[in-house]
């Protein structure tokens, strides 16, 4: 269970509370206006930005204490997710080896993950030469080789086209079934939330809201929710 | 990085050791320098000095910008085959050695140069290069294409936009030069006239070849004199705490008032088109751009015409003189590369960035014969300086040169940390994988540019190694002026060939070095 326990996040004038758990396995939409601090939740718990207060613990462990990469936590970044100079083989690679000293072992698992997300055979490619779709599936096999409990996506695909985004949604939930693995995803589009995740999170007015089953958030959305869809 | 908050890291303390060094080489030499400097005073010939150095840093950064003018504007509207390729070689005068372009203005202006034949067969007076205008004269050769570059970006930085605008309003060439050019030219000009006088004001090695003399001496060959010939140190110090003032005076008016020029390309970008250009607006484009060209051409075509006969014939001290020359230059550029990459990161990291980049901008106010006079006097009572000429060197231009080094790669660093530091801190990269696969392979064109201009520009140097180089230090400009200063022009201009190349086959190697097979 990942438990945010009277979470505050502090940047000026700004702050953004947080106090309330996910279940292990669950996957979870942050939704809310520009600016309200969806991203910046998501930093402070990928360890980018420090807390004012409160705990972070994942499993009961606090992991706020430590560095991002030792967080039991992989991320995707709006963009640059990946080393442009370095072939796709290479970007996988530094999710399991941090010198690159790639093992026959290792060179197996990168090309079953590679298959896994649909991309056999391009391991030699550099990202330039990539799709949009396609870096996004680089950018989660890292993940995959990773295995790390949690996923943190912070609109990773929302440069994409809307079918295009429906199945990177699709596969990233297809991964996380397999490995257990807990998601969080940022994002500013509803359709996403009501497609991927179980429970959604309202950030808006320097809070993030209790998580509620998706499907009640948006049949009866509270007034800043209602505010933001217009509706 | 927002997890290393609490400690300091092995880089942020490499790059404090590194600042420190920085300031003892810069700030340590002036306090020798001062404490020596103590009971001297001015005498008539420094007080002459002082103001030939300034005057004809003056007077050089004048005319470098006013025939710069013209120059940029006919790049600036003109397109024309061989426009980018002559962009290019604006960039090249840098990289010449100071002895190969004066050698290559004696072949032209010089008392045996095409000039004076010419003026001689006419039955008219021949004209000396000797003294003030020839000082000039040089510091134009570097500076005009220094300048026109520096304008010529003041000119692209207008939109494009407006100049269609203008067109569309039916403006006139002279209304569109005062509605766009000249405001942009207030700007521009006071800037790039202040970064050439700093420069000027530390010339050395033309007052060397083409000044000397009680009426064309500057502070820097004054304290080569002073120290080589009369062994005065008192006054060698005091003119070393002139020069001091002087050049820290002019840089930071400069960093003040200037927006410093990059090094690096755009500037190659299409011309800006306009109708409404007359037959006389077009013929003086072109008349510009000609004599420009030959200006910069014209001496190196005829050195290398005169050295071309003496590459059959070079003296035998020529090849202990590459070799001294490349080991200087490859010590001085990997001291200067490495310390500036680790400076670098230590300012990305953020803990003292201003700090540290103050230290790595203070040599820019020291100049190499201030430098060498310091630690001259920190040396001389414990060993024979004589004996320490190349290292002496090497550590004076490995200073020097790293403002420039700092200056080309931090932006590429901080953009790497802004676009991967993230990324890198999220999968866990150990700071050894980050070296590896993140910032060197990110940081290798403007790393093999950078490198390729300090090796070139430490190859060519006549500065430090002048004051100290018994027989056995002579590198190879320093041969070149020494072939010079014994009347013997052909041996000198041969030499002058090898110089000018090795140096550019330095930089080109590296410089492609760093572009070889670079993606993204």
């Amino acid at each position: 269970m990942l438990m945010l326990e009277d979470l505050r996040i502090t940047k000026g004038d700004f702050t953004l509370d947080a106090n309330w758990s996910v279940a292990a396995g669950m996957r979870l939409a942050i939704i809310g206006p520009s600016g309200a601090g969806k991203s910046t939740l998501l930093m402070a718990i990928a360890g980018f930005i420090q807390l004012a207060a409160g705990r972070i613990t994942w499993a009961g462990q606090d992991i706020a204490a430590l560095a991002p990469g030792d967080r039991p936590l992989s991320i995707l970044f709006q963009d640059q997710n990946l080393f442009p100079h370095l072939t796709v083989t290479q970007n996988l690679g530094l999710g399991l080896s941090p010198r690159l000293a790639l093992t026959a072992d290792h060179r197996a698992q990168i090309a079953d993950v590679l298959s896994r997300v649909g991309l056999s055979g391009m391991g030699l490619r550099k990202p330039g030469d990539l799709s949009g779709g396609q870096q996004g599936r680089v950018a989660l096999a890292r993940a995959l080789l990773r295995a790390r409990p949690l996923l943190l996506l912070d609109e990773p695909f929302a440069a994409l086209g809307p079918a295009l985004k429906a199945e990177m949604l699709d596969l990233v939930t297809e991964v996380a079934t397999d490995t257990g693995a807990t998601v969080l995803l940022v994002t500013h589009d509803p359709a996403d939330a009501k497609r991927f995740a179980d429970q959604t999170v309202l950030v808006a007015d320097g809070k993030a809201h209790q998580p509620r089953l998706t499907a009640q958030v948006f049949a009866d959305p509270p007034a800043a929710l209602a505010t933001y869809l217009g509706s | 990085m927002a997890n290393s908050a609490g400690k300091i890291g092995a880089i942020t303390t490499s790059g404090v050791a590194i600042a420190a060094a920085l300031l003892v080489m810069c700030l340590g030499t002036l306090a020798a320098v001062l404490l020596r400097a103590g009971d001297a005073g001015f005498d008539p010939a420094d007080a002459a000095a002082i103001r030939f150095t300034v005057a004809q840093a003056a007077v050089s950064a004048l005319l470098s910008v006013l025939l710069a003018v013209p120059v940029a504007r006919a790049l600036a509207r003109r397109q024309f085959a061989g426009r980018s390729v002559l962009i290019t070689l604006l960039g090249a005068p840098f990289l010449v050695p100071v002895v190969v372009a004066v050698l290559g203005l004696l072949a032209v202006f010089g008392r045996q140069g095409v000039l004076n034949t010419g003026l001689v067969t006419l039955g008219l007076p021949a004209v000396s290069i000797y003294g003030f205008h020839g000082v000039v004269l040089a510091h134009v050769f570097f500076n005009l294409p220094l300048a026109v570059r520096m304008i010529l970006q003041g000119w692209q930085a207008i939109p494009a936009e407006r100049f269609r605008l203008g067109s569309s309003l039916g403006f006139a060439p002279s209304d569109i030069l005062r509605h766009l050019e000249r405001p942009m030219l207030r700007e521009v000009l006071p800037g790039a006239a202040l970064v050439i006088f700093t420069l000027c004001l530390s010339s050395f090695a033309v007052a060397l070849t083409l000044g000397g003399g009680p009426r064309a001496t500057t502070v820097e060959l004054a304290i080569y004199q002073a120290l080589r010939f009369d062994f005065d140190l008192g006054r060698a110090a005091m003119l070393s705490a002139t020069q001091y003032a002087l050049c820290a005076t002019a840089v930071l008016l400069s960093l003040r008032f200037v927006q410093t020029p990059g090094f690096g390309a755009g500037l190659d970008r299409t011309a800006i088109t306009w109708g409404g250009l007359g037959r006389w607006h077009r013929l003086s484009d072109g008349v510009a751009i000609g004599l420009a060209s030959l200006f910069l051409i014209l001496p190196l075509a005829l050195l290398a015409a005169r050295g071309l006969p003496a590459l059959f014939d070079l003296p035998a001290a020529v090849w202990p003189a590459i070799a001294r020359s490349l080991i200087v230059a490859g010590v001085c550029t990997a001291l200067t590369t490495i310390a500036a990459i680790l400076l670098a990161a230590a300012i990305v990291q953020g803990r003292f960035a201003k700090m540290l980049e103050f230290a790595g901008m203070l040599p820019l106010a020291a100049s190499g014969l201030v430098l060498g006079t310091g630690l001259f006097l920190i040396l001389h009572p414990w060993v024979a300086v004589e004996r320490l000429t190349l290292p002496v060197t090497t550590l004076v231009n490995a200073t020097l040169a790293l403002p420039f080094v700092l200056r080309i790669i931090l932006p590429t660093m901080r953009k790497i940390e802004a676009d991967f530091g993230r990324l890198a801190t999220s999968i866990n990269l150990s700071s050894f994988a980050r070296w590896r696969w993140l910032i060197l392979p990110r940081l290798r064109a403007p790393l093999g540019f950078a490198t390729g201009l300090v090796a070139a520009l430490s190859i060519g140097d006549l500065g430090v190694v002048a004051l100290f180089a018994g027989d056995r230090g002579v590198t190879l400009p320093l041969l070149v002026q020494r072939l010079m200063g014994a009347y013997r022009m052909e041996a000198a201009a041969g030499v002058a060939l090898v110089l000018i190349s090795v140096s550019f086959a330095v930089f080109w190697l590296l410089d492609w070095g760093g572009r070889w097979n670079a993606d993204a």
